[in-house]
């Protein structure tokens, strides 16, 4: 059943993109639920088994993860005045992580709207890593929701039923719905397509096909609500903006791709699943346009800003020159915006961009940038100054910092873990017992 | 205790809920029965909000009532095998479990409410000597609370701001304050951007004006729209309160709020037991813990009994005048039709109850 009409050739390389003809003996009788025990076997053994670098990579997450759990365990012993948080700067690197790991995680369309929807043949393998690198932002995300409230012990209060769900009227709601949602279709989708695999079956395009459609708008929704949660503030002209929303997602589909490069480059480095140079090119250029989206979106804020400067104008002040003697973040928004500028600029240079030794670094830094620009850049100024015009600065404390790098371990864990699973599967190596599986070494032997 | 700024040598104030023998409410801010509720839109809106959230509770109870008998019959099990101390524990036990598990106390039926608050005077009781009083009363109907501040009269003697940490219960650790008394220097304006409100000489300091800040209990609230459990909102009196029990410390409504009005317990809030005011309402000075958002109610615990807010009573110029909106012949009525007066950041349509004016 081929609903798009693809060419046989281009059929055979798109994977799970296409249904393939299925030969005679490969497909797998057994009981689902009895393959499910066996697939879950099989993704753990993954998991677990690897290389010294492998392993010293996991100790290490895990380590971080530890000492992570060390610092949340402070902040609930003594609450959240360990952190570096007060009445006047309310949220700070948990929330700007947050509002930073969510256009990670809407990045994913980047690469799923052209694998499964235009049908670009180059994608799917790397789609798979795209939709992990969702489920790990995901997870993150919620994990630094729930480590910047006050009373997590309390949170099922906002689940409907039992608890009062104030929807529609808190965007906050949305967020806990659309974020939620689309976590399940980034789990979904691809388990549904591995697991077809797994067994030896090809994936029905007409059942997982509306859920990408699906998955591709709630990407756009995610990010979008996400902006809302701040722009929907009359109290904090900085974020009370129109452009907020448009320039989430200009720089989430600048530093989503980015990441998903480097995280492609590595792959393609130390396994032998083998990313296509086109996929590489086609990625790169995407992160261009969005970045040069950004900027032109950057100077039209800093020209509203500054060009005649009013008082809703103090935190931008703030966040580029200092205001009062107070310029603790002058120092890494310039950064951001220089590291902006000059990787935009080399992207949008061919030749340099299609050089992987270039592309690589320069996607490092580009992420490394927008998260500066878009965490802390973006949350901490809302606050500063206050309501009243209180300009209190804001420093993450070490219990802060820890419990933060905590929970980047624990989502470069799970992406590790996912990517583990799922190149075995998609590979032919890890097939359902009894089925044939494709000859090669294993991905936990290359490395 | 060094959380407030003193410059004159009077004595404090008494701590303490109830007022002076012999003193009458005054009269502005005794509630008047002047619109029956059926005619109050306010009390409208509420019944419905009741009665829809009463559907809404159920579901919550019928999950939740099984776990509360379980908590209860743990306790009586274990009050009647003997032991007092363990008795004691168990009770302890069985009322936090209870507590853990309560609804919003917007959604709660009288009832409920009643045996909440009686929950909250026991477990009290438990812990320390003596009793507290938490009221669990509702808002009059006819009756929307005003607040106005007369900027010619206030000296920056900050008795408000000692009178509001007494009352309210409030953290002496971090000694939170919910009202912020700025020190304005003439010819500046009415902005306070550039004001100072952590001044510590005399006062009043020449070529100076005094302006307080607080909850303006905004009619639209931005604060309450944002809150993704509902753990606060607008009383029919007008009053925006917090349930410290549901709130779940998320603090997008200290983002939301345009004023400053609203303050985190970043760490456990302490006050000494000698210093708790014992005459308490859920919605208002109650104890709270750490983890929860709370704000100014205009001293509810107060205010529905029919007397002033704390920083009113406290005030020695008369700067503060409080009373019912509804009722024409009440003072804050007086202010707003006799005198020019204005609110602060108007153009974000938060319509504070909260007005300023000159002599």
């Amino acid at each position: 059943m081929v609903l798009h009409g693809l060419e046989a050739t281009s059929a055979a390389d798109a994977g799970y993109a296409a249904d393939e003809p299925v030969a005679e003996g490969t497909v797998s009788r057994r009981p689902a639920w009895r393959d499910l025990g066996s697939f879950v076997a099989d993704g753990l053994r993954e998991a677990t088994t690897g290389g010294p670098v492998y392993h010293l990579w996991m100790g290490g997450l895990t380590l971080l993860m530890l000492i992570g759990s060390w610092g949340y365990w402070t902040q609930l012993r003594h609450g959240l005045a360990v952190t570096g948080m007060n009445d006047h700067v309310s949220w700070g690197l948990y929330i700007s992580n947050f509002t930073f790991l969510v256009g990670l995680a809407a990045a994913a369309v980047m690469l799923v709207l052209p694998a499964y929807v235009l049908k670009d043949t180059d994608f799917p393998r790397a789609v798979l890593i795209g939709e992990g690198v969702a489920v790990a932002a995901l997870v993150m995300c919620l994990g630094f929701v729930t480590v910047d409230v006050g009373g997590p012990h309390r949170l099922w209060h906002m689940i409907p039923g039992i608890g009062y769900f104030n929807w529609p009227d808190s965007m906050l709601t949305w967020d806990v719905l659309v974020l939620n949602g689309y976590l399940a279709l980034n789990l979904l989708i691809p388990f549904y397509i591995l697991f077809s695999r797994y067994r030896g079956r090809s994936p029905k395009k007409a059942l997982y096909l509306p859920f990408v459609f699906l998955s591709v708008g709630w990407a756009f929704g995610i990010h979008l609500v996400t902006a809302f949660l701040y722009a929907g503030l009359p109290a904090r002209p900085f974020w009370n903006n129109a452009l907020l929303g448009p320039r989430f997602l200009a720089s989430a589909f600048a530093a989503g791709p980015a990441f998903i490069l480097v995280a492609l480059w590595a792959i393609r480095r130390w396994t032998d699943y083998d990313i296509q140079r086109d996929t590489f090119r086609k990625l790169a250029l995407i992160a261009t346009v969005a970045a040069q989206v950004n900027l032109v979106m950057l100077i039209s804020e800093l020209f509203k800003e500054f060009y005649h400067p009013t008082e809703h104008s103090a935190s931008a002040i703030y966040l580029f020159f200092g205001l009062g003697g107070a310029d603790d973040l002058v120092p890494w928004i310039w950064t951001a915006v220089i590291v902006n500028v000059l990787c935009t600029l080399i992207l949008t240079i061919h030749p340099l961009r299609r050089n992987l030794r270039v592309l690589i670094p320069v996607c490092a830094a580009l992420f490394v940038a927008i998260w500066i620009e878009k965490g802390m850049g973006l949350i901490v100024p809302g606050f500063i100054p206050g309501p009243w015009g209180d300009v209190v600065e804001y420093h993450p404390t070490g219990v802060e910092i820890a419990v933060t790098m905590g929970i980047w371990a624990l989502g470069l864990f799970l992406f590790t873990v996912l990517v583990r699973v799922a190149l075995p599967v998609e590979l032919g190596r890890a097939r359902a017992p009894g089925l044939p599986t494709n000859p090669g070494r294993t991905v936990s032997e290359t490395t | 205790m060094k959380f407030w700024k003193r410059n004159r040598d009077d004595e404090p104030a008494p701590v303490g809920g109830s007022p002076p023998p012999g003193e009458t409410p005054p009269a502005e801010a005794r509630p008047t029965q002047a619109l029956p509720p059926e005619t109050s839109p306010a009390a409208i809106e509420d019944s419905i909000a009741r009665a829809s959230a009463f559907e809404r509770e159920f579901s919550r109870r019928q999950l939740f009532g099984l776990l509360g008998v379980a908590g209860a019959g743990a306790a009586t099990v274990a009050a009647m095998s003997g032991c007092g101390g363990k008795a004691k524990a168990a009770e302890k036990a069985a009322l936090d479990w209870e507590t853990f598990f309560q609804g919003n106390y917007r959604l709660m039926t009288e009832a409920e409410k009643r045996q909440t608050v009686e929950r909250l005077e026991r477990r009290w009781q438990m812990d320390h000597a003596g009793r507290i009083g938490v009221s669990s009363q509702e808002a009059v109907p006819g009756v929307l609370y005003g607040y106005a501040f007369n900027v010619s009269k206030c000296q920056g003697y900050m008795d408000c701001v000692k009178a509001c940490v007494e009352e309210n219960n409030t953290d002496r650790d971090t000694a939170m304050q919910y009202i912020r008394i700025f020190e304005v220097e003439e010819g500046s304006g009415l902005s306070l951007h550039d004001a100072d409100s952590h001044f510590f000489h005399e006062v009043p300091a020449a070529g100076h004006f005094y302006m307080g800040v607080q909850c303006f209990q905004c009619d639209v609230p931005p604060c309450t729209k944002v809150c993704p459990v509902g753990a606060t909102w607008r009383e029919p009196d007008g009053i925006v309160v917090v349930d410290y029990d549901w709130c779940i410390g998320c603090r997008y409504c200290e983002a939301a709020c345009p004023y400053g009005a609203r303050r985190f317990n970043w760490s456990e809030p302490s006050v000494p037991d000698d210093e708790v005011n014992r005459n308490q309402h859920y919605l208002g000075n109650r104890l709270r813990s750490k983890g929860v958002v709370e704000k100014c109610t205009f001293c509810i615990q107060r205010t529905r009994e029919g007397r002033l807010p704390a920083c009113a009573e406290a005030c020695p110029t008369g700067a503060r005048v409080f009373g019912n909106l509804l009722d024409p012949d009440s003072e804050i009525r007086w202010v707003l039709e006799n005198k020019k007066v204005f609110r602060l950041k108007e153009e974000l349509g938060t319509e504070p109850k909260f007005w300023y004016f000159m002599d």
